[in-house]
């Protein structure tokens, strides 16, 4: 900026160039180095939460959705993608299925997993994995204790319904957080949508393995 | 002014007497959308101060390279640079708190705190001086931040850095963590500060009368 008299078009390009050059250099060597960690957080999150919103389990199978078919994942680590997990106690007893599930939430994208008792056909625990709810409102979806726990053993049938603060009565029904009436709703959807999607496989799944 | 004065009052400056959200009212949009918690707060700040003290020192540093024309996007490209490496490294390393501050990590590119010191002062200045007037700007941003953010959290959630404070009996005021309450904060605190700035006016003035007489 000291030079007083003005550069030429060269000079304009060449700058440019070098510093878009440069911080291209700077931000695929801290992506490529800071990607995997990214997706071993996720992964970890992801591992954490299915044995929180499944109480007891102590192992876990995945199952990826193949020609409308669970089958087992092959692959290393977890699956991130349309896939549920079977959990299992310390006798290989199975305790129920963690289920991940998202859609969109009043500021963006929300994901979450849940428990689900195939013997009792209830669900029995859910965890916000992700979400970017209004901080101090929305974001109670995670932090509100209260509301987590209608989830512990929440009937699904005919459907999950968010109703008003306080008015919870029926077993299908969730306490909405007051002030945050859209994520509360929000969940429930996520929440109906993932059984309506999964449900029927593990039924299926269930069915062919009690006639071999 | 010696260099080590110039040095000390280029650093001291942002703190207090041109802090960048009291005085200067700059970086306004952070102050008021993550400072619903102490600790949100200071988060934010650490981000911002990551931040401007790379873009000064590399402004800085390059400051007789660039041209005038195009100084505002260089600028610019840096700064960006800076932001996205803070919010791949918090992913990485600090997850949670990547999930409190969610999109304000990538807003900070936009604050106008970070291109007005590069414009401003770093693309003015020698290296030191460049670091020492980021350090201060961002040491007084985190405090200005902390101070609404502990203000906000105090009275609308009964806590401060997630400790309780009241005990079961405290009704918070929701309202000051939600929107309303960072202007009303905010307003508050800058009433404070333009009469504490007056007056101090006042007296000076007063003193340089007596001893002029």
């Amino acid at each position: 900026m000291s030079t007083v008299k003005r550069a030429g078009p060269f000079r304009l390009i060449l700058t440019l160039a070098v510093a878009g050059f440069a911080s291209g250099l700077v931000l695929v060597t801290v992506y490529v180095r800071t990607a995997p960690l990214i997706l071993e957080n996720q992964k970890a999150a992801l591992e954490a939460a299915i044995y929180r919103v499944v109480p007891g389990a102590r192992t876990r199978k995945a199952f990826e959705v193949e020609d409308n078919k669970l089958v087992p994942y092959e692959g290393d680590g977890l699956p991130m993608e349309n896939a549920v997990f079977a959990a299992y106690d310390d006798n290989g007893v199975l305790l129920g299925y963690g289920i991940p599930s998202e859609g969109p939430g009043f500021q963006d994208t929300i994901k979450l997993i849940y428990g689900y008792d195939p013997k009792t056909n209830t669900i029995i625990g859910m965890e916000v994995l992700e979400s970017k709810e209004t901080p101090g409102l929305g974001d109670k979806i995670i932090k509100d204790q209260d509301f987590v726990d209608n989830f512990k053993a929440l009937a699904i049938e005919p459907e999950v319904v968010a109703v008003k603060t306080g008015t919870r009565e029926a077993a299908n029904e969730v306490d909405s957080i007051s002030g945050a009436t859209i994520s509360s709703k929000a969940v429930v959807k996520i929440i109906n949508a993932g059984n309506q999607k999964f449900l029927p496989l593990i039924a299926a799944a269930h069915e062919s393995e009690e006639q071999p | 002014m010696d260099a080590q004065d110039k040095l000390y009052s280029e650093t001291i400056k942002g703190f207090w007497r041109e802090n960048p959200v009291f005085v200067q009212l700059l970086g306004l949009c952070p102050a008021l959308a993550v400072t619903n918690s102490a600790i949100n707060g200071l988060a934010m700040g650490g981000a911002t101060a990551f931040v401007l003290l790379g873009s000064s020192i590399l402004v800085s540093l390059f400051r007789n390279l660039i041209p005038k024309q195009v100084r505002i996007t260089s600028f610019i490209i840096i700064i960006a640079t800076f932001v996205t490496v803070a919010d791949l490294s918090l992913q990485a390393l600090l997850p949670t708190v990547h999930k409190e501050l969610g999109a304000f990590i990538a807003l900070i590119v936009v604050n106008c705190l970070i291109l007005g010191r590069q414009e401003a002062f770093a693309s003015r200045n020698r290296f030191p001086y460049a670091v020492g007037d980021a350090a201060g700007m961002a040491v007084g941003f985190t405090f200005a931040l902390v101070l609404v953010g502990g203000i906000r959290e105090i009275l609308g959630n009964g806590s401060l850095f997630g400790l309780s404070l009241f005990g079961e009996s405290f009704e918070p005021w929701v309202i000051m963590i939600l929107p309303p309450g960072g202007f009303l904060t905010l307003g508050v605190l800058l009433i404070i500060f333009a009469q504490v700035k007056k007056s101090r006016e006042k007296r000076s003035a007063l003193e340089a009368g007596k001893e002029a007489a």
